[in-house]
């Protein structure tokens, strides 16, 4: 049986994170990751004529540095899954019409981007497919324009808000062997402890990551401190220390070993508020920086824990909470893999 | 779904985590930039009364429409969001505030284009500043009316 307990998925030996690319624009360049990522862009417009083009360059350059890594063209992959943080998925759903690969658009708000690698990897497991494409994009500008205000709006915003990540990821998943193993991933339960404000998802989110991770130590039986690192999305400044409280009060110490991709992504003197948010996020740290980590063997097995916001702005306006959900996935360094 | 007790000790317990706006400095940011505003605003006003032949009742319309021209400018060239950002209220309050508010929303739909992109769009922030504004026009008139015959 892959499943353990209620909602984790323990994966065979045989499912691989093979390639990754990703793709930013200019403040994450800046960042003290900038070197890591393969596509990076001096302009926000990403030389193209409005923002949603320029998030679909972004998922277009992941993908495609993805699979220029691992030697391999559109035609060799089964299925393609992809979401964004925009109305209908639009961002995944036209690059989608461009590279004619089997598509199963994903949403999960930030949490996307360990969703579908997640599914990805259950396909791959389950012998649904040989090959498959994760990837997931968000863009600073086309973010505050869905959920927030125009770009150059001058309303203040407090110190809780967080900063979208312009950014983009993309993983190839198959059973081919590589030096990452896809290990496990524990699907989370939507979780909602009334916090109302759009400009402190953080406080909104870290219920969530604080159950899946629990769970997700819960059911395969892991410690802590069996992780290197346990990496959340975009809790940013004010989420992770309530996540790290949350999880003590459980007996769960990660003082340690936790870290959060949206304080990683950028440096403490960018204008960023509490930290970076979006699909992005998590997805630019995980596949431009820790998978190097993993492959280089200075970290041996970390927990991915997106985590997601589901907000949409009518609902906000409605007086409604925001719902948050964290999917994690776990990945291991294989010693001797080759590429 | 979590319920109403375990909620309130949620925001409970995150409080001492969640950082405090710093309300006193916010105040003396907001002082500072709505006074500039209103320190250009009065520079413009002498210069249209000392050159133009405007008189104090008058020279308040051109003032209005150069702070409007110099905001939507600013925020054109990316740089009235940052100002938003420092002086809060005080570069909100002001027309300049207005302006930004419509100029940013006529960017950021440009590329839906001209008729229902900018002109559908234009008022979407402003358009409650604008009702508020006649509806309370309206009533204040009305008020001002009543007394006036009655007196």
């Amino acid at each position: 049986m892959k499943l353990q307990g209620r909602q984790t998925w323990k994966f065979g030996d045989q499912v691989y994170l093979n390639s990754t690319g990703t793709a930013v624009g200019p403040m994450e360049s800046e960042g003290p990751l900038g070197s890591l990522f393969d596509v990076r862009y001096n302009d926000l417009h990403c030389n193209e004529k409005n923002w949603e083009l320029a998030e679909r360059r972004l998922m277009e350059d992941s993908i495609a540095s993805c699979l220029g890594k691992a030697k391999l063209t559109n035609e060799d992959i089964n299925f393609f899954l992809a979401g964004d943080l925009l109305n209908q998925v639009v961002t995944a759903n036209y690059v989608a019409r461009g590279n004619e690969i089997p598509f199963l658009g994903v949403f999960g708000a930030c949490s996307t981007s360990m969703e579908s690698l997640a599914v990805g990897a259950a396909l791959v497991d389950g012998g649904f497919a040989q090959r498959v494409v994760a990837a997931v994009s968000s863009h600073n500008a086309t973010a505050e324009r869905q959920f927030r205000y125009p770009t150059e709006y001058g309303g203040q915003k407090p110190d809780t808000a967080t900063f979208t990540v312009t950014g983009a990821g993309a993983a190839l998943i198959s059973s081919e062997p590589s030096p990452i193993r896809i290990a496990s991933a524990t699907i989370g339960k939507v979780q909602d402890l009334g916090i109302k404000d759009p400009f402190d998802m953080g406080s909104a989110m870290a219920p969530a990551a604080a159950d899946t991770i629990m769970t997700h130590l819960k059911e395969t039986g892991m410690a802590p401190g069996d992780y290197d690192l346990i990496v959340t999305g975009d809790l940013s400044g004010v989420g992770a220390p309530i996540v790290k409280m949350l999880l003590k009060e459980k007996g769960i110490d990660v003082s340690n070993n936790h870290r959060d991709c949206g304080l990683m992504v950028y440096r403490p003197d960018q204008e960023v508020f509490a930290g970076g948010s979006g699909c992005g996020c998590s997805a630019v740290v995980t596949y431009g920086h820790l998978v190097k980590e993993l492959m280089s063997g200075s970290l041996k097995r970390i927990l991915v824990v997106a985590t997601g916001a589901l907000l949409n702005p009518t609902m906000i306006q409605q007086k409604e909470s925001i719902p948050t959900i964290a999917h994690a996935v776990a990945l291991e360094g294989i010693k001797g893999g080759s590429n | 779904m979590s319920n109403k007790e375990q909620q309130q000790e949620y925001a409970q317990k995150i409080k001492p985590l969640q950082p405090k706006p710093p309300y006193v400095i916010n105040c003396l940011k907001a002082y500072l930039v709505g006074g500039l505003i209103c320190v250009i605003g009065e520079a413009l006003m002498k210069f249209y009364m000392t050159y133009f032949n405007f008189n104090e009742e008058t020279a308040g319309n051109p003032t209005a429409a150069t702070l409007i021209l110099i905001a939507a400018l600013l925020t054109g060239i990316g740089v009235y969001d940052k100002i938003g950002q420092f002086g809060g209220a005080g570069s909100a309050v002001p027309v300049t505030g207005f302006a930004n508010a419509v100029t940013s929303a006529a960017l950021e739909h440009k590329s839906e284009g001209i008729v229902l992109g900018i002109a559908t769009n234009l008022f979407k922030l402003a358009g409650a500043v604008i009702v508020f504004g006649a509806v309370s026009a309206y009533i204040f008139g009305m008020i001002r009316y009543a007394f006036k015959t009655l007196m």
